[in-house]
């Protein structure tokens, strides 16, 4: 095992595909340093025509990635922050996610978008959203939102592979976390869920940043007595939902824990399935806990009561149990 | 220019084509025979015959929600593209893009598109691939008036030339976006103006001289593959008909349809041809004949052919997964 930070497993991610693949590129706003250092150092050995710094220019770096896709390549477009998405959305979700079925299959658009979301750093509310439940509600889009170094190596390889759209989500609060990672770089396949933490009690299901609080609400829990499960999807969409509901039928009881601000959000789309599926397995009402209904504060305080804390979701295992 | 037999009468006969091809759908929407909404591209023959005629066989195009004459004069068939009007199964599509979806990549046609300005970095950044794969390919990048005041018009010229790409962008400037007349929606008259800002090359010809339109394009083509990056080729043209078929016209006069018409690009094409001893009146006929009954042949190919599958709803959204079908 390697020790590497989460920033530095996703630059190792795509070192390795762009050696293994020529047709690998990366573009983006300032790639060649990136912002959180993402991205830096791959133009030292890829060079300026593969790790292509752009204009600011959301629609034509997203839509040029399409393009790009479509005639052959295999591109790596990054948004820098995953608000700036809306001035790209027309090209991720009209053309990417349609083009291959408004074509009758016989295009395929092999694309990462990689973007940056979460809040965390009083970047405030055009800096700091989490916009998950926007992409996984269009068809023809992937979604993948890793929590840890490990994860986010094998993950950032299985999208660049992918030959269809992929949105990898990456939360800014995880860049300068340590973890250890396998020594050989390999794929993780997207659609499968990982149990992070094993318990009887009852099914903590997290993603992004909110897995580790979802960790440490668990140890807290432990030492009352109740033993919390915590799965981690790692790929919105596609969704591993056997492991989820495997774990439910187990502990019979689940909290949905998500930075998205609830309203609206991906993880109502989990409860409604859960709702659906796996109802005769509960004995107690889903409990969902998410952001509030609110644009991302700027002033520390005002943010950090915002985003949902290990108290929220320790109290709403603490309904349920 | 010197220019063979051979290419204008290819030039020629794709001219028909579109307008047969037009003229036809236009006759099967008013029977109530097409599903949707069409918008035809009679009278801007000139502008996507001559700009193709100038292209490879393997370079690449993006055109717009007025698209099929794009798509025929980059090769596309008349009964792959009719069944995809029907809905059917044999279309280009599946009849699962319709009229302003349809693509055919293996003849470098990388789709029609619903949304004005949409093509723009999609055609931009396939000339970036084109550049990176070394491929020698150049991009034709259609989209109209109304798409130059689009944000991704400004985004893509600017990284288009930026990076020198091997790109042409034609503007096929019919005079109007949807209802609204270029003079109303922007001050300049020559859109090509525009190149200024970007430091490249801007070219405004008659888009209803083919002639004129095929020069200009292979100069741009060849500024293209040669590495000295876009041109913005204007071409003035019109549409003879609305902005969608059943479209009233009421934003605009008879008369300025009128001396548009008398501007028709096919019969003045189909002038300089027997003027200059290029072509007969038998040869001209015998185009006109046989692609009328290619376009017969075309209806009756849709026709026949049956719509999709209900279940093929859920497939080709991913290449490699299927949605859940509806259980009844």
């Amino acid at each position: 095992m390697r020790k590497m930070n989460f920033a530095q497993a996703i630059n190792e991610g795509i070192k390795n595909e762009m050696r293994r693949d020529p047709n690998v590129f990366l573009m983006g706003e300032d790639v060649k340093f990136g912002v959180f250092g993402v991205t830096a150092g791959l133009i030292d050995e890829f060079g300026e025509e593969r790790v292509r710094d752009t204009p600011i220019t959301e629609e034509a770096i997203a839509g040029g990635a399409v393009g790009a896709a479509a005639a052959g390549s295999r591109p790596i477009a990054e948004i820098m922050f995953i608000d700036f998405i809306t001035v790209a959305m027309d090209q991720i979700v009209n053309q990417a996610a349609k083009m291959r079925y408004m074509f009758g299959g016989k295009i395929k658009l092999p694309i990462t978008f990689r973007t940056m979301a979460g809040a965390g750093i009083s970047a405030a509310a055009q800096h700091s959203q989490s916009l998950e439940a926007w992409f996984t509600h269009v068809p023809g889009l992937k979604v993948v939102f890793p929590a840890t170094p490990k994860d986010a190596l094998g993950l950032i390889i299985s999208s660049i592979r992918d030959d269809n759209p992929v949105l990898f989500i990456e939360h800014k609060l995880l860049y300068a976390t340590e973890g250890e990672v396998p020594d050989e770089n390999e794929p993780i396949p997207l659609g499968v869920a990982d149990v992070k933490r094993p318990g009887k009690d009852v099914t903590i299901v997290a993603t992004g940043f909110m897995v580790h609080k979802a960790l440490q609400a668990a140890e807290e829990l432990s030492k009352e007595g109740v033993e919390a499960e915590v799965v981690d999807p790692r790929t919105l969409f596609p969704l591993d939902k056997e492991t989820i509901y495997n774990s439910i039928k187990k502990t019979h009881k689940v909290v949905l824990v998500t930075e998205e601000v609830k309203r609206g959000a991906w993880s109502g789309e989990l409860a409604a399935d859960i709702a659906e599926e796996v109802f005769d397995s509960l004995k107690a009402p889903v409990k969902r806990i998410g952001a509030l209904n609110s644009p991302v504060p700027f002033s520390p305080p005002l943010e950090k009561y915002y985003v949902p804390n290990e108290v929220d979701i320790i109290n709403a295992v603490k309904s349920i149990v | 220019m010197e220019i063979p037999k051979e290419t204008l009468l290819t030039m020629y006969e794709r001219m028909v084509r579109i307008r047969k091809f037009e003229e036809k759908a236009s006759e099967l929407f008013a029977k109530g025979k097409l599903p949707g909404f069409i918008h035809l591209y009679i009278g801007e023959e000139a502008t996507g015959v001559g700009v193709c005629a100038a292209l490879r066989e393997d370079d690449l195009i993006t055109s717009t929600h007025r698209g099929h004459g794009n798509v025929i004069a980059k090769g596309g068939e008349p009964k792959y593209m009719m069944a995809e009007l029907y809905g059917k199964v044999t279309g280009y599509c599946k009849g699962k893009g319709g009229s302003m979806h349809i693509a055919d990549a293996e003849k470098g046609i990388l789709g029609a598109n619903g949304i004005v300005g949409a093509g723009l970095p999609i055609a931009t950044g396939a000339a970036l691939s084109a550049k990176l794969r070394k491929s020698g390919q150049v991009v034709a990048c259609f989209f109209g008036d109304g798409a130059s005041n689009e944000g991704t018009f400004h985004e893509s010229i600017n990284m288009g030339s930026l990076w020198k790409l091997p790109i042409v962008y034609v503007c096929e400037n019919n005079q109007y976006g949807e209802f609204t007349s270029q003079k109303r929606h922007q001050v300049i008259t020559d859109i090509s103006q525009r190149a200024t800002a970007y430091g490249i090359p801007g070219v405004t010809v008659d888009g209803m001289d083919v002639l004129a339109v095929y020069e200009a394009a292979v100069e741009a083509v060849k500024r293209a593959r040669e590495g000295n990056g876009p041109t913005l080729l204007e071409c003035k043209t019109y549409r003879f008909h609305g902005h969608f078929e059943g479209d009233p016209q009421l934003y605009r006069d008879k008369s300025e349809v009128e001396e548009w018409m008398a501007k028709d690009p096919i019969p003045m094409f189909g002038k300089q041809l027997l003027g200059n001893g290029v072509a007969t009146e038998e040869e001209l006929k015998e185009i006109q004949n046989r692609i009328q009954q290619e376009i017969d042949d075309a209806v009756k190919f849709a026709e026949d052919s049956p719509y999709p599958e209900d279940n093929e709803t859920v497939k080709d959204i991913y290449t490699d997964l299927v949605e859940e079908g509806r259980v009844r």
